[in-house]
């Protein structure tokens, strides 16, 4: 089929105009509903307040749906920003895309990071963000021609929603020539996500060298379940001629002159520091085992000695080599790796070729060691399919881990679980249940439903101990946890548990701060820390940026430097960047930028209010988290955890039982985390109950009406 | 393989090769815009050093672009239509000998046309093969 025989539902035209500064002005607005297209104007309020990226995305939502709005309610929306500083080729990790939706799993506001070319090609086809809302008959296909000035909503074509073939599809179809595929980028989810609320976005681009697409991952919160409720199979955009003054910047010398420092920093430094441009992120695996932060068997423990066959090297070995494998261009710190040929063992896919885009340590670590799979053949065929089907691998990992802990524990059995011998470590029996989730079918159906959903299952009809499964289900706000074992940092404990969306690291991620290098003792240390480090990495979001340019390459000196956990250096090229793009003269330091996150920060505090949720009792986080629930689970780590319990807490282990163990230890780890829960509020300029104070808001500047009506409520 | 091969010992800096090859490439002499630089050389083994692209193409690998190739004489071009600007090729130079200009959004580099070695009064400059 080709682009002239697709049905034609809506067609919109609109003048392609000029990026400036950063911006294009105005935001595009679909609904396949009705089949509305409209352009929407950028205020210079939202740019001054909300600045881009996520913060015109909750902005967008906020308007597009009320406080009773459910995650499958037509009126929910998907809206995707780069935001000012995405596109620019020079700095590198600039291509980031921020998704935001009202999520299936844990019915607030979502966000989620993701590389690949949408959002910066978004921008130069004349679009600071678009926003996707109502709920079509029929799948649909929507496209943005940045080259003609046109959007399409067209009626799809039949065949599958699954990415590895779809997005492929989709440069096929709307490449006019060999030389237009670079231009093509779409956002696709996969079958999976029609029948799991764990539901995944792809964002595409397509690789010349590669002659194929490889994709990036929206992976947290169900926005692909979203995405496929609305029945669009995909989003699709065009422009071509990107160049490094795209952005049309306000002073391009200066972002040049960091640009060029931070190419170079990662030419000298990244050979002797990460090896990120060899290995991505994979090599943490072995690092988190060795300082017991590598979550296994369900986040029961923190390393395992079979770590190493799922570490950097193996995967250094499989990734292909010596390519430019940034998620956007320009970014020479190149962690998005693939490998090449992967022969698929089973399923419908079963006997292809393949490309699996990773995988990265998140993956490894919640497909692989916390289900106790040690087999990279098994963490890739979960890879592949995990992104195909449109299905979250951290959220997949997570859970399917859970799963064989309660198997494990006599909760579920066999009968339950349709024959499914789901204990740790059985790769064919995890790989069988990811079949069965994207498929909907068996207990798939219900473990697709994610953790929260499946604790109530499991108490209701299998008379599962509420108690037991709260502890152990790795779930907070409805999120399942991502991959790092926070039993031994409570500012790490805090850094999930406070996260605005759910238990996820890209908030905050303090351990080796908190807990290896001691370098926050105090409660008033640690809710600094939980104050600066959520707001400076939201700012990332703002911008269209990706966080690891930031501190997965550190200049030589840094170590010497008074805030090495900040890289002061980095943080200065940031300010330098974002004026030499937006030429806004309010911007001189650090404080500056992390100013605009508590702006949006906050914001998103208050909408998860007026959804209903964001207080302190929401801020919630299972015990398993914080310290050790079992009986194995103490005496695998008894030595520490009685030291503990003499110096810190007072209590005599000797003589004692495990179980009097566990429960003062419990008693003590919980009082701690609720003073930290104290400290951090206060800091952040919240009530006892996390709430922001009307000086807040009023210091933030996002005290209009609508956002004191919220806030006066739980006051 | 054609390179431009230097002889430091033999310049006096009288910076000719810059603005020939700036007047070539950017119809105006103006060392800013020169791809060969004269710098003092301050490990004191000659008076001057000569800074200039040695035709090495480790540009060519971190181009996500696929801008920049070796043409059949062995000199490494950038196709300035692809150039996405990204400078990649800038900071992974080994010698740094990729050069920017704020007047330009595409890196400019030697490709070993010699001009300024018909230029250079002290026979400092030379198009060699080498293998």
């Amino acid at each position: 089929m080709n682009r002239a025989e697709l049905k034609v539902l809506a067609e919109f035209d609109y003048e392609l105009g000029q990026v400036e500064k950063g911006y294009t002005g105005r935001t595009l607005y679909v609904n396949v509903s009705d089949n509305t297209i409209e352009s929407r104007p950028v205020t210079p309020e939202m740019k001054e307040i909300f600045v881009g990226g996520k913060g015109f995305g909750l902005w967008r939502l906020w308007h597009g749906v009320t406080s009773d709005t459910k995650w499958n309610d037509p009126e929910n929306e998907i809206v995707i920003s780069s935001g000012p500083l995405g596109g620019t080729t020079t700095y590198p990790g600039s291509g980031k895309s921020l998704v935001v939706s009202i999520s299936p799993t844990t019915h607030s506001v979502m966000d989620s990071n993701v590389g690949g070319h949408f959002g910066p090609l978004l921008k130069f086809a004349g679009w600071d963000a678009i926003e996707l809302q109502g709920k079509a008959q029929n799948d649909v296909i929507v496209y943005v021609d940045g080259m003609q000035g046109k959007v399409f909503i067209y009626e799809a074509p039949e065949g599958t929603a699954d990415t590895h073939e779809l997005a492929e599809r989709m440069v096929e179809l709307f490449a006019d020539s060999e030389a237009e595929k670079v231009g093509i980028s779409s956002v696709t989810a996969g079958s999976g996500a029609e029948h799991a609320l764990i539901g995944c976005l792809n964002f595409s681009l397509y690789d010349e060298r590669r002659q194929g697409i490889r994709v990036k991952q929206a992976g947290r919160g169900g926005i692909g379940t979203v995405f496929r409720d609305k029945k669009i199979k995909a989003l699709v955009v065009k422009y071509l001629g990107v160049k490094g003054n795209s952005n049309h910047p306000a002073d391009k010398s200066r972002i040049d002159r960091v640009g060029i420092k931070m190419h170079k920093e990662i030419h000298d430094n990244d050979p002797v520091q990460c090896r990120m441009r060899h290995r991505g992120t994979s090599y943490l695996v072995q690092i988190m085992s060795d300082y017991d932060l590598l979550p296994t068997h369900n986040f029961k423990y923190g390393g395992h000695p079979e770590a190493r066959r799922i570490n950097g090297d193996v995967w250094e070995a499989r990734f292909r080599q010596g390519l430019p494998d940034g998620c956007w261009y320009g970014c020479t710190l190149s962690c998005s790796h693939t490998v090449e040929g992967y022969t698929v063992r089973t399923g419908p896919y079963k006997g292809r070729v393949v490309r699996v885009d990773g995988p990265e340590y998140e993956t490894i670590a919640g497909v692989g060691s916390n289900c106790g799979i040690f087999d990279p053949e098994t963490i890739l065929e979960i890879n592949f399919y995990c992104d195909t089907y449109g299905l979250d691998t951290i959220s997949f990992g997570t859970l399917t881990a859970f799963v064989m802990e309660c198997y494990e524990a006599g909760i579920l059995d066999q009968e339950k679980t349709g024959g499914l011998d789901l204990r740790f470590g059985n790769g064919d029996a995890a790989i069988e249940l990811l079949h069965q989730i994207a498929r909907g079918e068996g207990f798939g159906r219900i473990a697709g439903q994610g953790i929260r959903r499946m604790k109530q299952i499991f108490v209701e009809e299998y008379g599962a101990d509420p108690q037991f499964l709260q502890d152990i289900g790795m779930e907070a706000k409805g999120l399942e946890y991502s991959e790092y074992v926070s039993k031994e940092s409570l500012a790490q404990q805090g850094g999930y548990g406070l996260a605005n969306k759910g238990p996820q690291h890209d908030e905050a991620w303090l351990i080796f701060m908190d807990m290896v290098n001691n370098q926050l003792p105090t409660f008033a240390d640690k809710a600094e820390a939980l104050h600066y480090f959520p707001m400076w990495r939201t700012w990332f979001g703002l911008c269209g940026l990706c966080k690891l340019p930031w501190n997965d390459i550190i200049p030589e000196d840094n170590a010497l430097t008074e805030e090495p956990a900040k890289v002061p250096e980095h943080v200065q090229n940031y300010v330098e960047y974002f004026v030499g793009v937006t030429g806004r003269q309010d911007v001189k330091r650090g404080e500056d930028l992390v100013r605009m996150s508590e702006a949006v920060y906050n914001f998103q505090r208050v909408f998860n209010l007026r959804l209903g949720f964001g207080t302190r009792q929401h801020d919630a986080i299972p015990y398993r988290s914080m310290g050790p629930v079992t009986a194995e689970e103490y005496e695998s780590r008894a030595e520490r955890y009685d030291q503990q319990l003499r110096e810190l807490v007072g209590f005599d282990p000797t003589g004692k039982s495990t179980a009097e163990k566990l429960a003062a230890l419990r008693e003590y780890r919980q009082a701690q985390y609720e003073r930290l829960m104290d400290a951090v509020y206060e800091r952040r300029g919240w009530t006892a109950n996390g709430v922001p104070t009307l000086e807040t808001l009023r210091r933030l500047r996002i005290d209009f009406p609508e956002v004191v009506a919220v806030v006066q409520q739980h006051l | 393989m054609k390179i431009l091969k230097t002889y430091p010992d033999r310049c006096i800096g009288c910076l000719v090769c810059e603005a020939v090859c700036s007047e070539t490439y950017f119809q105006k002499p103006d060392a800013a815009k020169s791809a060969i630089r004269i710098l003092e050389d301050d490990t004191g083994a000659a008076d001057y050093r000569i800074l200039v692209c040695q035709q090495l193409g480790d540009c060519i690998a971190v181009c996500p672009a696929m801008a920049i190739r070796r043409l059949k004489s062995g000199v490494v071009t950038i196709n300035k239509k692809k150039c996405v600007g990204c400078y990649a090729c800038v900071g992974f130079c080994p010698i740094q000998a990729m050069f920017t200009h704020p007047d330009e959004i595409v890196p400019f580099k030697c490709i070993a046309c010699g001009k300024c070695a018909e230029q250079c009064p002290t026979e400092a400059l030379e198009i060699v093969e080498v293998e």
